[in-house]
């Protein structure tokens, strides 16, 4: 034991030394911590592919098949209901689905690879819900404007065929469409890059 | 036999604190003498936890955390385990029963100001374990893994995918997959279960001992530490065992009362309690008609949907509970009970109270048009409250003189004759007068003094009069 006075600068560097070299030591030992909490290796491995046979689609006609536990949907449009899409542009948030998720195939207007096939993942880009296919022009619920689309019981947003949102609603924007791909004419994989559109 | 007991607690006490403990929060904590009703609810808070937790333990010997096997074991509980039925419904009555008792407990803070210095961490851990017991609930909810379950939780934990740049990546990491998944219920049962009532009982402990440094409130905010006699004991304070354990038994037997009823007769209380569509397995393809939370969330659901950008909803969702926790600071006036505030801030609690009532009725319903316009109305309300308070509560007139004791002060002869005393004594104030008398303080009273000759004269009379009569 010296008898020296206390060196309280010396000791407050060690203090703090030790301190951050502790902090850091508790930063890394998180890792494994927080990392643990993310999707596991066959979680992420689950995400495969689903492949779905199209041919007996018929007009209007919703299927819904579940793919990386989400719900989504193929819908075959009828030609009227490509002819009405257009008309609803000025009631829309992002009619050109600049801000909104699609895969470069389906990146146009009609938001699909194929005109009259329509694929979308059916959940609600507000807060996660599925909404419901409400085909059926004009009912007393939706409004006579109404032409068709998806509505969110939820919290009421409301989207058209294409799966555009419509202004004034919760949902921020156009509900997502999957990577998906054909394999020949009747055969869809969901989930997989797509191909170039096909006209 | 009295001295060998002695003996053994003499050998504990000596290496463990439990009489000091004992002595410090029950038998010589001192409470103000005037606690009423409000304040039942801080003990029942924490005798709900206790039901809680023993119902909890003994859920999870039967329950499994599987989503392939969750709604099946609820099920195998409520119909095949011995008394299954009675201890979940126990459990899931006593989460509602949880937020009644926690929401009333904190309006008593409200009325009284028990939020304000020098209580302010007191609130603060309130405020946490307020927290906790939404993330407790909210996780717990899931475990069913029925219809609303599965779709409320999704709602909710897409509030978090709402947060700018980072959301998306938190929400994946709370649910651990893509969707809410197995991994999501494994893991909310692990949070349930162990993590946040660990946290809850830390910050209960935290709370009390926080109040215990300080002091309890009282209806009349009287600072009660101020005046303590030569003993250092609170002039206007009772020990708290046996004075309020006894009080707080009688409250614990009309809860129980209460909560059997409940238990027995409606344990899904008309679909607030437990809703009807969480009775169907969760379906990760079709959401039900009507999403609503718990009734104990209505009153933030409702502020979320009155919002209609995604963004916005949240914030105000987020807001609309942390700004609770800024009370002590918004709240400028040192005017601490209801008794003695302004009318300005009488009018303003109760358009609050009205505003999350209402809230809450609306977050029950559909969002039509009009539901969300009156949502929009009242949340400007429940955020003008908080927000507008600096400037109603500064500058604050006490209605009345606010005492500074709890004893003996109301003027005693007007008390006297008015109700407080049976009719002998009034008889005594008959031949009494009143004289003033100046105590150490400086306050004068007046106070009935027995006048003899007045007392005489009258015994003379009647004695005269019953000798006239039997003169006759």
């Amino acid at each position: 034991m010296s008898d020296d006075a206390v060196d309280t600068g010396r000791r407050r560097v060690l203090t703090v030394a030790t301190s951050v070299v502790g902090a850091i030591g508790a930063g890394f030992v998180a890792v494994p911590f927080l990392s643990a909490m993310q999707p596991s290796a066959r979680t992420r491995a689950a995400g495969a592919p689903v492949e779905i046979d199209i041919s007996k689609l018929e007009d209007g006609q919703l299927i819904r098949v579940e793919w990386r536990g989400k719900p989504v949907w193929i819908l075959r449009r009828s030609q009227q209901a490509l002819a009405d899409l257009p008309t609803l542009d000025g009631s829309l948030s992002d009619p050109e689905s600049i801000e909104s998720l699609q895969p470069e195939g389906a990146t146009n207007l009609l938001r699909s690879i194929k005109p009259d096939i329509f694929v979308a993942l059916g959940v609600c880009t507000h807060l996660g819900c599925s909404p419901t296919y409400r085909p059926e022009v004009a009912p007393a619920d939706l409004g006579s404007k109404w032409k068709g689309g998806f509505f969110c019981a939820c919290h009421g947003s409301r989207f058209d065929l294409a799966g555009r949102v419509y202004k004034g609603v919760p949902a921020p924007t156009n509900l997502q469409i999957p990577p998906h791909r054909y394999v020949g004419d009747h055969r869809i994989i969901v989930g997989e890059e797509s191909n170039k559109e096909i006209g | 036999m009295s001295k060998k007991v002695s003996r053994v607690s003499e050998w504990i006490f000596w290496r463990l604190p439990v009489d000091k403990v004992w002595k410090e929060h029950l038998s010589e904590y001192f409470a103000p003498k005037n606690f009423n009703f409000w304040y039942y609810f801080g003990s029942l808070a924490l005798l709900i936890l206790v039901i809680q937790l023993v119902t909890g333990v003994v859920l999870t010997m039967f329950y499994k955390p599987d989503a392939a096997l969750a709604f099946d074991s609820v099920e195998y509980i409520m119909r095949d385990v011995n008394w299954g039925w009675l201890i979940r419904y126990m459990h899931s009555t006593g989460a509602s029963a949880f937020f009644i008792v926690v929401y009333l407990h904190m309006f008593r803070g409200l009325l009284y100001g028990s939020f304000k210095k020098p209580r302010e961490l007191v609130w603060i851990f309130g405020m946490l374990i307020y927290l906790c017991l939404m993330a407790e609930s909210f996780m717990g909810y899931l475990l069913p893994w029925g219809q609303m379950s599965y779709w409320a939780a999704q709602v909710i934990i897409s509030l978090f995918g709402a947060i700018p740049y980072f959301g998306e990546d938190l929400a994946q990491w709370i649910r651990g997959d893509y969707v809410i998944s197995d991994a999501t219920l494994n893991r909310f049962f692990a949070f349930h279960v162990i993590a946040v009532p660990l946290a809850l009982i830390a910050l209960i402990y935290l709370h009390v001992v926080a109040l215990h440094k300080v002091g309890s409130n009282n209806p009349e905010g009287v600072e009660i530490k101020d005046n303590k006699d030569s003993d250092g004991v609170p002039v206007d304070g009772i020990p708290f065992h046996p004075y309020y354990t006894v009080k707080d038994i009688l409250g614990v037997g009309v809860f129980l009362l209460v909560f059997s009823v409940i238990l027995f007769y409606m344990p899904e209380m008309g679909g607030f309690f437990l809703e009807r569509e969480n009775f169907i397995p969760a379906d990760t393809m079709t959401t039900p008609e009507h999403i609503v939370p718990v009734w104990y969330f209505t009153p933030f659901y409702a502020i979320l949907r009155a919002v209609p950008y995604k963004v916005g909803g949240v914030l105000a969702l987020g807001c609309a509970v942390l700004i609770l926790f800024l009370l002590p600071w918004l709240d400028r006036s040192n005017i601490k009970s209801i008794r003695y505030r302004s009318k300005a801030f009488k009018y303003a609690l109760s358009l609050f109270v009205i505003s999350f009532i209402v809230l809450g009725y609306l977050g029950t319903q559909p969002a039509t048009p009009v539901a969300v316009i009156f949502a929009r109305i009242f949340t400007v309300i429940y955020f003008g409250f908080f927000l507008l308070m600096p400037f109603y509560t500064r500058n604050e007139k006490a209605t009345g003189e606010i005492p500074e004791h709890l004893t003996c002060d109301p003027p005693l002869d007007e008390v006297i004759r008015e109700k407080h005393w049976p009719d002998a004594k009034r008889k005594f104030l008959e031949y009494s007068v009143m004289k003033e008398v100046k105590t150490e303080s400086g306050k004068v009273y007046k106070i009935p003094v027995l006048n003899f000759d007045a007392l005489l004269t009258r015994v003379k009379e009647r004695f005269s009069s019953t000798g006239n009569k039997s003169q006759k």
